[in-house]
């Protein structure tokens, strides 16, 4: 289970930091919401690893996983939410006034390039 | 257990809903609130600070829980300054805001004004991580939305840029805090630093990772280089009195910094070997002279200022990392220097702004209150410079007495005169561009009429350059006092005790434990 969830998290980031390297909103907002999964993944990862264990103090229970992880998880996962939708509205008011979905500076004069392999 | 400490918190997050949905459509309500709310924080910021000026520290347990398991805010002498400085700042920007119309240029300036506050104070007054990151959420978020206020093509470009590289440096915190709590298992500082000290030097691996990522992410938030990218053009392209306020959020990277670095991973801990002297100093050396490079080289006067905040907030940096009680305290009086004189730089860049069709420094002509302008404009620049007599050759002395016996001092000091220069001469180049060469050049026939900047802008400018010169001829208390809390942060047991130890709702009584 271990590798499992390591794999999962390291080919998240991956592709995560693949996409946002692509440099144009679209791909760079995909890029930021896998690394929010990576991460929400991780977070849970950081109370260790139970299966089927109780969170709550419980009469003849010895095995118990971390409650506080989730709790942090829950936090994250409802601030980045909020993020990207943020995100998404400015880079598509960006995206319709300007015509061009570059994140970054474009050189001066070079703004409507037809067709990059951005 | 005083409530007070809660209240820079707690007031303005009341305020903001209030003005969203009860005053939307009343310009006139919403300032009156806006402007009595932030007196208010100061005089409940100066009453904090002056309760814990005798060194004590206040803590408030959310909810009555005890420290680790419950939230809590700790105010110790370097939290209540950061956010008496903060709401003095805010003061002054808001008043800029209302006098220049800003405020009525785009919709709910003065609610994501008042989130802005909160978040701001929530992060200084935190005495856990994981609220550390949540109220960077909340200033950030808040900061969004003034970043594009009024909208417009070349400043929601910017906002993108800003908002997602502000989006991965939330991720690399969440990373941050997930290994700190896998290797330490909690996130309350107190609660950290005592665990930290007891990690074996053969056991370092994942605290040194999790320090390292989180040096890193706050270190976006100070606009170190190489992760300054973000703040030359989102801080450009924002609207005036916005970008005037963000010059405290470089400040809570710093203050982040302090504490962290301070307490829970403090320099003469094995497991941070290296960190500070052979990263973080050249880092911060790299970013003046950068900084100070950037102010030479740009071509409009809103990025020159721009590059100027990355400067100064390298010479900050310098003084942090040499993690000494001198350093810190040379640091502390650099930064409210450099809070203040960064925003007189971004209203002035404005009050330039209503007299001209832009802001390249190029040679247009004359505009209106030019006079006026370049006064506040020298003030300004002297003081970012830091020449004398202002408070930045001060605190630049400070640095320089603070790194004489440094490791790197002869770098410490090459770098720091020479990037003055630099900036010197950058400086020079665009007050004679901006207000000197106007005079040579006729103005065209038909010039669009220009309204004179109000008076109530001028005003706001004035106090923030009247709280530079009382800085400079204060100097002598305020460096006593940022003496004293730098003592506190170099003895940080009284707060590591106060935060643990109190009891709280179901601790069990002391003699039973």
């Amino acid at each position: 289970m271990e590798l499992l969830v390591a794999s999962a998290i390291g080919i998240l980031t991956a592709g995560g930091l693949y996409l946002v390297l692509r440099l144009r909103t679209f791909p760079v907002i995909l890029g930021i919401s896998l690394l929010t999964y990576a991460v929400n993944v991780f977070l849970f990862a950081s109370g260790r690893l139970t299966v089927g264990a109780p969170p709550i103090l419980r009469d003849g229970v010895s095995t118990y996983t971390d409650p506080l992880p989730q709790a942090l998880v829950l936090t994250a996962i409802v601030i980045s939410f909020g993020m990207t939708a943020v995100v998404v509205m400015i880079g598509l008011g960006a995206y319709l006034g300007s015509d061009d979905d570059h994140v970054d500076d474009q050189p001066a004069g070079d703004l409507h390039r037809p067709e990059d392999a951005g | 257990m005083s409530h007070w400490i809660i209240a820079p918190v707690v007031l303005p997050a009341l305020l903001a809903p209030f003005i969203v949905l009860a005053a939307r459509f009343h310009i006139g309500i919403q300032r009156a609130v806006s402007v009595a709310g932030v007196a208010a924080l100061i005089l409940i910021a100066a009453g904090l600070a002056l309760s814990v000026s005798d060194g004590s520290i206040l803590l408030y347990q959310l909810g009555d829980w005890a420290a680790p398991f419950g939230i809590v805010l700790v105010g110790d002498r370097l939290s209540t300054m950061m956010v008496l400085l903060t709401a003095v700042l805010a003061l002054f920007v808001l008043l800029y805001a209302i006098g220049s119309g800003w405020d009525r240029r785009g919709w709910h300036f003065h609610a994501l004004y008042q989130f802005q506050l909160m978040g701001i104070m929530g992060a200084f007054l935190t005495g856990d991580l994981f609220n550390l990151f949540v109220f960077f959420e909340v200033l950030l978020i808040a900061s969004y939305g003034l970043m594009i206020h009024e909208g417009g093509n070349d400043r929601l470009r910017a906002g993108v840029q800003y908002v997602l590289y502000n989006l991965i440096g939330s991720t690399l915190f969440l990373f941050a805090l997930g290994s700190i709590y896998a290797e330490a298992g909690t996130l309350n500082m107190a609660d950290l630093a005592a665990r930290v000290m007891l990690i074996g030097p053969e056991e370092t691996v994942g605290i040194r990772v999790a320090a390292v990522l989180l040096l890193l992410v706050f270190a976006i938030k100070a606009a170190l280089v190489p992760l300054h990218f973000w703040l030359p053009s989102s801080y450009a392209e924002a609207p005036a009195p916005v970008a005037a306020l963000f010059a405290i959020m470089t400040k809570v990277g710093a203050y982040a910094i302090i504490r962290v670095y301070t307490m829970v991973f403090p320099p003469d801990l094995d497991v941070m070997g290296g960190l500070h002297d052979f990263w973080l100093m050249p880092a911060a050396l790299v970013s003046l002279a950068l900084g100070m490079i950037g102010v030479l080289a740009a071509k409009r006067f809103d990025r020159l200022i721009a590059f100027s905040i990355i400067g100064s907030m390298g010479m900050v940096m310098v003084a942090i990392a040499l993690f000494t009680p001198e350093g810190i305290a040379a640091a502390l009086y650099y930064i409210i220097h450099s809070t203040l004189a960064g925003a007189v730089l971004f209203l002035v860049c404005d009050l330039v702004r209503t007299g001209r069709p832009n802001l390249d420094l190029r040679a247009q002509a004359p505009m209106l209150g030019t006079s006026l302008t370049a006064g506040v404009f020298f003030v300004g620049a002297i003081a970012m410079v830091g020449l004398p007599p202002l408070s930045g050759f001060l605190g630049k002395l400070l640095l320089l007495d603070a790194a004489y016996e440094a490791d790197l001092g002869v770098w410490i000091w090459a770098v720091v005169l020479i990037a003055s220069l630099i900036s010197l001469v950058g400086f020079s180049r665009a007050g004679s561009v901006l207000f000197w060469k106007s005079h040579s050049v006729t103005p065209p026939e038909k010039m669009p009429p220009v309204a004179r900047p109000a008076a109530l802008s001028y005003v706001a400018v004035g106090g923030l350059i009247a709280l530079l010169i009382a800085h400079t001829v204060f100097a002598g208390q305020v460096h006593r006092y940022t003496t004293t809390i730098a003592a506190q942060l170099f003895a940080p047991a009284p707060y590591i005790t106060t935060v643990i130890d109190t009891p709280g709702k179901l601790s069990p009584p002391k003699e039973d434990r």
